[in-house]
């Protein structure tokens, strides 16, 4: 199915992943009482503050993030990407790494946990993040800057 | 045990829900900030469609008295808006739209494309070891 107007978009994939997102979350939420906030998961599993959870268990669920890519992978057949170069991969994990950690909270802890529980601080975090996000891709696009 | 394997089955289904709504490729994603050219609304679909089910999640906290598997619930309590919050969500953003990555598929695209994520990756958690040793020295 595509979406009059936008043939590069695949909005029933889309509401799919959206849909297991969502149940990936919940499951923290109901299961062990928690918010599965990537950023800080990853924070906690190295060692470097994040989530109350323990270390074991934040490890298991970064370690599902590639694993679950994966099985999607094997049964598609192969997932379509292309990465910008070294260089700017470097600076932006960077900024996303000094940011998260800064704002509390990434896409799924302020986009999709907090946003869902109307939580204002992740309202408020997710329209900055949408914003710079808009942002820099307008003014890199404006400069003539091709990144992929 | 069980808070492991559940973390386990947790982020496994969160990575494949990455890779099947097109987020763990960086032209989507930064196609779907490109708000003022060549829009795809794609990524609206996946954050909608997660945001719902959540929101169904969220109205059955009450309902329990506790977690399913654990003691009890362990929830931001915050509500302040800061200029840490605010600052911090602001440069986040900006790495965001520059190379399409937020953590959950940079960490997640280590299997579709190893060299290219594993930079990102390690530069973010670089970041995360700045914004670490910085409290450290002002507390």
């Amino acid at each position: 199915m595509t979406l009059p107007g936008f043939p590069e978009a695949a909005p029933l994939a889309g509401l799919a992943g959206g849909v297991l997102i969502g149940l990936a979350a919940a499951l923290m939420l109901l299961a062990l009482g928690r918010i599965a906030g990537v950023s800080g998961l990853a924070a906690k599993a190295v060692g470097l503050g994040g989530s109350g959870m323990g270390r074991g268990s934040a490890w298991m669920f970064v370690i599902g993030l590639p694993l679950g890519a994966l099985i999607v992978m094997l049964i598609s057949g192969g997932i379509e990407a292309s990465f910008a170069n070294p260089v700017t991969l470097a600076i932006a994990g960077l900024m996303v790494g000094v940011g998260t950690r800064l704002g509390s909270g990434c896409t799924s802890g302020h986009g999709v946990c907090g946003v869902s529980r109307l939580s204002a601080r992740s309202i408020v975090a997710t329209l900055t993040f949408l914003g710079t996000g808009i942002a820099s891709v307008a003014i890199m696009n404006a400069l003539g800057l091709e990144v992929l | 045990m069980r808070t492991a394997i559940t973390s386990l089955v947790s982020g496994t289904l969160f990575g494949a829900g990455l890779a099947l709504g097109g987020m763990t490729d960086p032209a989507r994603v930064r196609g779907f900030l490109d708000v003022f050219g060549d829009w795809d609304p794609t990524l609206a679909f996946v954050m909608g469609g997660a945001v719902i089910v959540m929101a169904i999640a969220w109205r059955l906290v009450p309902r329990l008295a506790e977690p399913i598997f654990a003691g009890e619930f362990h929830l931001p309590t915050k509500s302040d808006l800061t200029p840490r919050l605010i600052g911090g969500a602001a440069l986040f953003g900006i790495g965001w739209g520059i190379a399409g990555l937020c953590p959950g598929p940079g960490i997640a695209a280590l299997v579709i494309e190893p060299a290219a994520a594993a930079i990102f990756v390690v530069a973010m958690l670089a970041g995360m070891a700045v914004v670490r040793l910085m409290e450290g020295a002002s507390s």
